[in-house]
């Protein structure tokens, strides 16, 4: 267990106030903000490589806000690579092994049998320069797992990569993470936190500005600088059914009882579903429409926000199953919106973002 | 097409190489003109003289010892410059850089004063039996006297250019910083600090004027070539500058193609 206690941290015209957080065993952390947020700094004192002016870390019980970097048993992953450019892919992986007292066999062992789980075992000898950046990705991986460090530390793993790439080391993410490694991710990117958090916490001006779970930080956003840098409050988990026979990329995504229409052509499987309040209409009663997902359901709150309104509808029949809906005042007017009046609630199926994870 | 392109050109680049042909040819003149002054039977005789033969060797291989042993010091030290803010740190890049503004006479007079028989450094090394003066030791120290900032400088600038986020990684993956200092700095710097070894080295080959005034003997090859012309005339000193200039410019070559070969493993 990682965890974090009132660090606080201050460099000229810039900083970190108090962050605390504990990130336990088996969990997949995601430290969400903004550029500038402080992000990276938590992350260079939580390895070692800067220290804090006040407050401590602490890693399974044990205080090492003033242990040396090298016995702390965390490793980094940088945003883009740090290989060791003059040696070759094994020995950059054999590294961190050759400070553990291993032998020459262990060590090659566990490199073979960490390029086979990574699938670079036919890169072993490259030089990480001729590699791509996905391979250099999962290369850095390997070697910062190599070892068996007791947390690993990303810093935005996936930004510098291809769509392609990316999705690969999400999957790769996830298996280490499946493993029982704890991991704690800086990222800057809403989607990365979606897919592959099981925890948030969202960084604001320095200091954390709300921690939960994804569903938690993303219907009840706190604050409005969460709401508005999360951008989406209507966020439901569930599971994209497989596309039907004739293919079309109309699929079905079913959460918690109900059938959302979605355009995508990720493969079937768990995942959550986004929507714009913004994307969302409110009618006063059925009508032909080429949107793809109607429902009925009560008001349930009006509240003005920025230079509109804010209308959420009960949609789940009994159960709960809220949905945002931002529109003018003169529509409320217009309408005659008010609490408990039963309304229709439209989205077109391409506005329903998927997210897999 | 290439080619046409890298043909035209304009009136700047005219003038520009017109000016640079004449910088070429005033390093070129010189040295072409004492080469040719001297004939190959007058270079095989010299070639075969034990003086200029012993001289040749002891200042290949004190201008390299002495490059040798300051590079264990020197190389740290540069490390230092190019990661770390410590106080008076513009000072002391200075005082690095003083040997190569003052007059070296000077710096072989100011090297003098401290390990003379009479100096302290020189009284306490005398004790344990080493003398300075008169000794293959005080010219090293001459030579890395006026040379070592070539080394540092050129190591500095390699450091620095060594991405800091490489060193943390490495430290965060369980070495300690003497291990990532040896095991990835120091590699990654390497070529810079080869070519600023083998510039110190050159410039320690071809010191005189400190040499000169702390270790007139045993005697390197400038001194010998200043003895020769001053008590036989030009004539009998120029044949040893050309064997000299050969036997430097060959060392010169092969190792900056050994040091060039490498870079290709390296990055």
């Amino acid at each position: 267990m990682l965890s974090v206690r009132q660090i606080c941290k201050t460099y000229p015209g810039f900083g970190i106030k108090d962050v605390s957080f504990e990130v336990q065993q088996c969990e997949y952390f995601v430290l969400l903000g903004p550029t500038g947020a402080g992000k990276s700094v938590m992350l260079e004192i939580i390895a070692g490589l800067t220290r804090p002016d006040s407050g401590s870390v602490l890693l399974d019980g044990r205080d090492i806000t003033g242990e040396k970097i090298q016995n702390r048993r965390i490793s980094l992953v940088f945003q883009s690579s740090a290989l060791f450019p003059h040696m070759s892919v094994y020995e950059n992986v054999a590294y961190p092994l050759r400070w553990c007292g291993r032998t020459r066999s262990q060590i090659d062992q566990r490199v073979a049998k960490l390029a086979d789980d990574f699938d670079f075992s036919h890169l072993l000898e490259a030089r990480p320069q001729t590699l791509s950046g996905g391979e250099s990705q999962r290369v850095s991986l390997a070697r910062a797992v190599a070892s068996e460090p007791r947390c690993l530390l990303l810093d935005e793993p996936l930004s510098s990569l291809d769509a392609s790439s990316r999705c690969e080391i999400r999957s790769l993410l996830r298996n280490i993470s499946a493993n029982g490694q704890l991991i704690l991710h800086v990222t800057h990117d809403y989607t990365e936190a979606v897919s592959l958090s099981t925890h948030i916490a969202v960084m604001e001006d320095a200091r954390i500005a709300q921690i939960g779970t994804v569903e938690e930080i993303f219907q009840h956003p706190q604050s409005q600088f969460i709401a508005r840098f999360v951008g989406i409050r209507n966020f439901f988990k569930g599971r994209l059914k497989a596309p039907e026979a004739g293919g079309t990329s109309l699929r079905h995504f079913a959460t918690d009882g109900l059938s959302f229409s979605v355009l995508t052509d990720r493969p079937a499987g768990q995942g959550s579903v986004m929507v714009r309040s913004e994307d969302v209409t409110i009618t006063n009663a059925a009508s032909p429409t080429s949107a793809r997902n109607n429902f009925a359901g009560p008001i349930v709150d009006i509240a003005p926000i920025g230079g509109g309104v804010e209308v959420i509808v009960d949609i789940g029949h009994g159960k709960s199953l809220e949905i945002a809906a931002i529109i003018t005042n003169e529509a409320v007017s217009a309408l005659e919106l008010r609490l408990g009046k039963k309304v229709w609630v439209t989205f077109k199926a391409a506005a329903a973002i998927f997210i897999e994870g | 097409m290439r080619s046409t392109s890298a043909l035209r050109t304009d009136s700047l680049s005219l003038l520009c190489a017109a000016l640079g042909g004449a910088v070429l040819l005033f390093i070129i003149a010189p040295l072409a003109s004492l080469c040719l002054s001297c004939s190959l039977p007058e270079l095989a005789e010299t070639a075969g003289d034990d003086e200029v033969q012993a001289s040749i060797w002891l200042t290949l291989w004190t201008s390299m010892a002495a490059t040798v042993f300051c590079a264990v010091a020197a190389i740290p030290l540069a490390y230092l410059l190019a990661r770390k803010d410590f106080p008076l740190k513009g000072l002391v890049s200075g005082i690095i850089d003083l040997p190569v503004v003052i007059p070296h006479v000077a710096a072989g007079l100011a090297l003098l004063t401290v390990v003379s028989r009479g100096a302290a450094l020189g009284r306490a090394a005398d004790k344990i039996g080493i003398s300075f003066i008169g000794n293959s030791l005080a010219v090293m120290l001459a030579m890395a006297f006026v040379s070592v900032p070539y080394l540092i400088n050129s190591a500095r600038d390699g450091f620095a250019a060594v991405p800091e986020r490489l060193e943390k990684a490495a430290l965060s993956l369980g070495a300690n910083p003497f291990r990532v200092f040896l095991t990835v700095s120091v590699p990654l710097a390497a070529r810079p600090i080869i070519s600023g070894m083998i510039m110190m080295w050159a410039r320690g080959m071809s010191e005189f004027g400190a040499v000169m005034i702390i270790a007139y003997r045993p005697m390197i090859t400038p001194v010998l070539i200043f003895e020769r012309f001053s008590a036989f005339g030009l004539k009998y000193a120029q044949s040893v500058a050309v064997l000299f200039i050969a036997v430097c410019l060959v060392f010169f070559v092969v190792l900056r193609l050994l040091a060039g070969g490498k870079k290709d493993a390296q990055r």
